[in-house]
């Protein structure tokens, strides 16, 4: 792998940045418009269970990672539809670059891009409303380690239907986190869902992470059985994202859609 | 199919010709389902050598942007091969892309980005070295350093068309595709970037695939044309003794009887 054409699409993005504050803006703004709708209804949440149940690392703390996740996903989707709204398949695909570094380029990107958010979530849910990462212990990097890999995985799927089914596409990509919410036990645990969507969570890493920060926000133990198969399973998908790119790239070139992408479709 | 021995534009009889910088064998693409869908390149060979500047001509729909397509590693034959600085652009695509760059009106570079950015972020695509100076230069070359921090956006098609035509040379590529380079640009820039394009094809040793509808300009800075009709190279010569060739008096005229009666060529055969 070349770096620097790696390093290529991240600069690229920085440029837009830079002369661009309708792009600047998203990267804090909606985290945390977030992080204070959800910082005060873990406050009143609190306010109104007598318990010893600690809502704000359980729930607005779930609620973070799981922006964070989204953020990674956004990142990915969002440098690679530079490339479609700027009608620029053409001029980026006959360049010598290769697949695997195209996609190195959109994650490098991705990650810069959702640390910016990360940070700013940081920040305002411990000076907001007392939020502190203390409580994860020494679970926290993992977790956020695993909803990184399925940001990416989910990220690098996005782009791949939109490649398939052209730019319209774009618009089957943005629900996809809320889509995912119900099943990744963001906000309740995994035995409030009925059996059928328990399953269909299990498959989802993130499921296993927020069952994981409530068990440890709790004082329980976490099963580092539970952690590994998410990392398993977040790998997986990236792996299979991977190969559905891979794929439906080789169709676009096959069938000349790169060439012509703004037609949507060749056939 | 018209593929002879490699030609070259400045070949002596002393020293033996190089060899091609692109060569195309028995290229065939094939859109849609096998027995139907429409065969729009079909088997066609031809080669470009260094220095030498090969135009591909054709009425639209003729096969012209999906040959180059091909050669932009952006569409996949159906058949054939394609070989850049003797690298197989099948097997080691990378390496055999970095050898070209191409320029093409329906490819402008992102608006949205600074001419000196665009420049940036393709000179990293293209593994250009020295980047600073190789910046000036192709600046100056096209006049462009007025422009440097202007958004591409902003600057007229003929402007684009520079930015493009620098983007395009940026890495010294050893095949320059240009699909319609002058096709929005006005008539004394025309000329200009003509000028220029023949200049560093000669100096570089650059060989250019160069396809047009300016017959003015393909006789004025083309080596060798080579007619393609329904996908099939149906003639090939000089650009300036071929007219006479098939009786007509100019390029056009011999374009336009290709582009009417291109099944019927056996009765223009000299």
């Amino acid at each position: 792998m070349n770096l620097a054409r790696i390093l290529a699409l991240p600069l690229r993005q920085l440029y837009l940045y830079r002369g661009s504050a309708a792009r600047v803006v998203p990267l804090f703004a909606w985290v945390t418009i977030d992080m204070v709708l959800w910082g005060f209804m873990t406050k009143f949440l609190g306010s109104l269970a007598h318990t010893s149940y600690r809502f704000v690392p359980a729930l607005l703390g779930a609620v973070l990672f799981f922006d964070f996740m989204t953020r990674v996903m956004q990142g990915v989707t969002t440098a690679f539809f530079e490339d479609v709204w700027s009608r620029n398949f053409l001029n980026v695909f006959a360049t010598p670059i290769t697949m695997p570094e195209y996609i190195s380029g959109l994650l490098l990107t991705s990650l810069a891009t959702s640390l910016v958010g990360l940070g700013v979530m940081i920040a305002v849910a411990t000076i907001g409303f007392g939020l502190n990462f203390a409580a994860y212990g020494a679970m926290l990097l993992p977790f956020v380690l695993v909803l990184f890999l399925t940001g990416m995985a989910l990220g690098v799927t996005a782009i791949a239907i939109v490649l398939r089914f052209g730019p319209a596409a774009e618009w089957f990509v943005w629900p996809i986190p809320a889509l995912l919410a119900p099943f990744a036990c963001v906000y309740y645990p995994l035995a409030t869902l009925p059996a059928p969507m328990q399953w269909l969570a299990r498959l989802l890493p993130p499921s296993y992470v927020f069952e994981g920060m409530r068990a440890v926000v709790s004082g329980h133990s976490f099963n580092g059985e539970l952690l590994t198969a998410a990392f398993a399973l977040a790998i997986l998908y990236i792996l299979l994202a991977y190969w559905i790119f891979a794929r439906v790239f080789r169709h676009a070139v096959q069938t000349g859609l790169i060439a012509r992408y703004s037609a949507e479709t060749v056939s | 199919m018209p593929d002879a021995a490699p030609h070259h534009p400045r070949a002596t009889h002393d020293l033996p010709a190089p060899p091609p910088v692109l060569r195309v064998e028995n290229l065939r693409k094939h859109y849609g389902p096998i027995h139907a869908g429409v065969e729009a390149v079909r088997g066609i060979s031809f080669h470009v050598c260094p220095g030498e500047i090969v135009a591909l001509l054709g009425i639209n729909g003729a096969g012209k942007t999906t040959t180059i397509s091909m050669i932009l590693g952006v569409l996949e034959p159906t058949a054939g091969s394609i070989t850049i600085g003797g690298i197989s652009l099948a097997h080691h695509r990378s390496r055999a892309l970095a050898c070209t760059n191409f320029a093409a009106v329906y490819a402008p570079l992102p608006g949205n980005l600074t001419v000196y950015q665009n420049l940036r972020v393709f000179a990293l695509l293209y593994g250009v070295h020295n980047f600073p100076a190789r910046l000036a230069e192709v600046l100056d070359a096209f006049d462009l350093h007025r422009f440097r921090d202007t958004k591409c956006g902003l600057l007229s098609s003929g402007e684009q068309t520079r930015v493009g035509l620098a983007k395009a040379m940026l890495n010294r590529p050893r095949i320059l595709l240009l699909d319609e380079p002058t096709a929005s640009i006005d008539p004394a820039s025309a000329r200009d970037i003509r000028s220029l394009i023949r200049d560093f094809a000669r100096r570089t040793h650059t060989g250019v695939l160069w396809t047009s509808h300016n017959m003015y300009e393909v006789e004025e800075v083309c080596d060798r044309v080579m007619f393609l009709s329904q996908g099939e190279i149906i003639l090939e010569g000089d650009p300036r003794s071929l007219p006479a060739q098939y009786g007509k008096s100019t390029l056009e005229e011999l374009f336009i009887s290709v582009a009417r009666e291109p099944l019927d060529l056996g009765a223009l055969q000299p």
